[in-house]
């Protein structure tokens, strides 16, 4: 149209007002409470008084305490150690499985694919007690193994139902022409197809990390040893022994979130589009 | 062509994560199962005892008493969490907003934290000296209201259900964005030509074209409130007293605190047929209404 009807759209724009203010307000409701142990971590201890009070001085310092003194290098190292081995590990075996179901034909090929999809369903509550008393009478609790090894179990489990998709996704004819080309099985799985599969790899990689960058419970059970703490489980049980630095502990906590906020801005398309795909996930 | 026929090679590609699959989580699982049958402290050989512990399961108060917690958070996780994440997918897609990128991703954060840190952060909103929200309530002369909210046993359960619907929000906010966006414009055209209103619009458009992500979101949120385990331990431990008591909480105690572990077993699985229960139904619900609307 020429022109615009005043009217109209004096009302279109009173019309979003409301729409504005609501998502306004559950973007504040979002956002502050990580901002208000930020900035709890800049302060000092006198300044707790007044919770929405800047700090007078931004003291960096308690990062430092946290880092060092309350051990949050060494939780960040084991975090950094265990979630790199489970997210590469669990992607290469999940392309290697996916590949598998989604172009191969093979004999009990849907009794095998149901036997992931159990894992994709159960929680770890199911197998934790009996894995926990396996592995300590094989002395592999309080090791990364205890770890790294049962999340890549259940992370295959997704993964192979969900590079599935993939594979199967890539056209018939692309396959035959490689082939036609001269190109053996492995030239074709690592020329022709890895490159039709990149997108739902990197969404299921971020998913793999935040699971496993996340992760408490198993943690919780398999780890004792202050050195080899994860940082999550190190956040909860800080708590339990510096109950009263209110500025330490929330250094720490931001120091937890710290990497989960980076991730989020530089891939946060895939965060999406995983934890919606991630749903059939138990 | 070699590809179109069977190939036995296949089994070395899946032997890999087989193995691992295997060792760490699937046989883990029957032996969850037999342990449950059996009284057990992780380090004697267990004695068979047949279903003896479930038996005592269902008559044991405190075991029914965090059933009953975990059916608190349903509400918190299954009717507001969706009931949020609804209201914010309708907004950011009812008119054409500018930013609404950088809405769903601010509204979507609280999701991808882990829920150690937004214990943490809300241990911190609801402390009751420091925490934001008694000294907002006393900077507005509601003083008389602020209490430790995660020691009282009347607010507990509640202070920490409502974090867990903050905390779940966004995944059903994405889920039914996914969704709208694939209801048909045409649909709301017309029903404005008719006269329908925006709640009409909602009730007869939105809400039946969001059958499916509806019934996600409600698998996956009960799932998660019945599974509910970190956000506990790290905001109240179960306390004070029993009042904030979950299954996974019970769970733990038993197998990892007072090694009750045949005990603790018969809770897994439990819990596991719990939640194999409730996704059958749901997705037989989802099948039959899909087969109404061919017929």
């Amino acid at each position: 149209m020429g022109f615009a009807n005043p009217a109209v759209n004096a009302r279109r724009i009173l019309g979003s007002v409301p729409t504005y203010f609501i998502l306004i307000i559950g973007l504040l409701m979002a956002v502050i409470p990580f901002l208000l142990i930020f900035v709890t971590a800049l302060k000092s201890p006198e300044e707790l008084g007044n919770v929405f009070a800047l700090p007078q001085q931004l003291h960096w310092g308690n990062f430092q305490r946290a880092w060092t003194q309350a051990h949050f290098g060494t939780y960040f190292k084991s975090s950094l150690i265990v979630t790199l081995s489970v997210v590469g590990v669990s992607c290469l075996l999940s392309l290697l499985t996916g590949y598998a179901f989604g172009q191969l034909r093979f004999p009990f090929k849907n009794s095998v694919f149901l036997l992931f999809l159990i894992g994709l369903i159960v929680p770890t509550e199911a197998y934790v007690i009996p894995l926990y008393y396996s592995l300590r009478a094989v002395y592999l609790t309080d090791t990364y193994w205890a770890l790294i090894l049962p999340q890549i179990g259940m992370s295959v489990c997704f993964g192979s139902f969900w590079m599935r998709g993939f594979f199967a996704g890539i056209p018939r004819d692309l396959v035959d022409a490689s082939r036609v080309d001269g190109c053996n099985d492995w030239q074709t799985f690592w020329h022709v197809m890895i490159p039709m599969v990149l997108p739902g790899l990197w969404t299921m990689a971020v998913l793999f990390f935040i699971w496993t960058w996340n992760d408490f419970l198993l943690a919780l059970v398999m780890i004792t040893k202050e050195d080899l703490r994860t940082l999550p489980l190190g956040l909860a049980m800080f708590q339990g022994k510096y109950t009263t630095d209110y500025t330490l502990t929330a250094a720490g906590a931001t120091i937890v979130a710290l990497p989960t906020l980076l991730f989020y801005v530089l891939f946060q398309r895939q965060f999406i589009r995983g934890v919606t795909a991630g749903a059939i996930k138990g | 062509m070699n590809h179109s026929s069977f190939n036995r090679s296949a089994y070395l590609y899946l032997l890999p994560a087989l193995a691992i699959y295997g060792i760490f989580v699937l046989f883990p699982i029957v032996q969850t199962v037999f342990y449950s049958l059996t009284d057990w402290n992780g380090l004697t050989s267990p004695t068979f005892l047949g279903l003896q512990n479930y038996l005592e399961l269902f008559q044991d108060s405190v075991f029914i008493n965090a059933l009953l917690n975990n059916l608190a958070f349903i509400f918190f996780y299954s009717v507001l969490a969706i009931a949020l994440g609804m209201l914010f997918a309708v907004l950011l897609t009812g008119a054409p907003l500018r930013g609404m990128a950088f809405y769903r991703a601010g509204l979507f954060f609280p999701q991808v934290m882990a829920s150690v840190v937004i214990g943490m952060v809300w241990r911190w909103i609801y402390h009751p000296q420091y925490g934001a929200l008694n000294q907002s309530l006393r900077a507005v002369g509601l003083g008389a209201w602020a209490r430790p909210w995660l020691g009282d046993f009347d607010w507990a359960l509640i202070a920490v259900g409502i974090v867990g619907a903050w905390a779940q929000y966004g995944f059903c906010m994405v889920l039914f964005l996914a969704g709208i966006q694939n209801i048909s414009s045409v649909l709301y055209d017309a029903a404005r030509m008719d006269g329908a209103g925006i709640f009409q619009q909602f009730w007869y458009i939105t809400l039946p074209g969001l059958r499916n992500q509806l019934l996600v979101a409600l698998i996956s949120t009960l799932i998660a409130a019945i599974r509910i385990f970190d956000l506990v331990f790290v905001t109240t431990r179960g306390g004070p007293g029993y009042a904030t008591l979950v299954a996974g909480m019970y769970l733990y105690r038993n197998a990892f605190v007072i090694n009750r572990a045949g005990y603790a077993a018969a809770i897994a699985v439990l819990l596991t047929i719990l939640i194999l229960v409730i996704s059958y139904f749901i997705l037989r619900l989802q099948r039959t209404q899909d087969e109404e609307s061919f017929a």
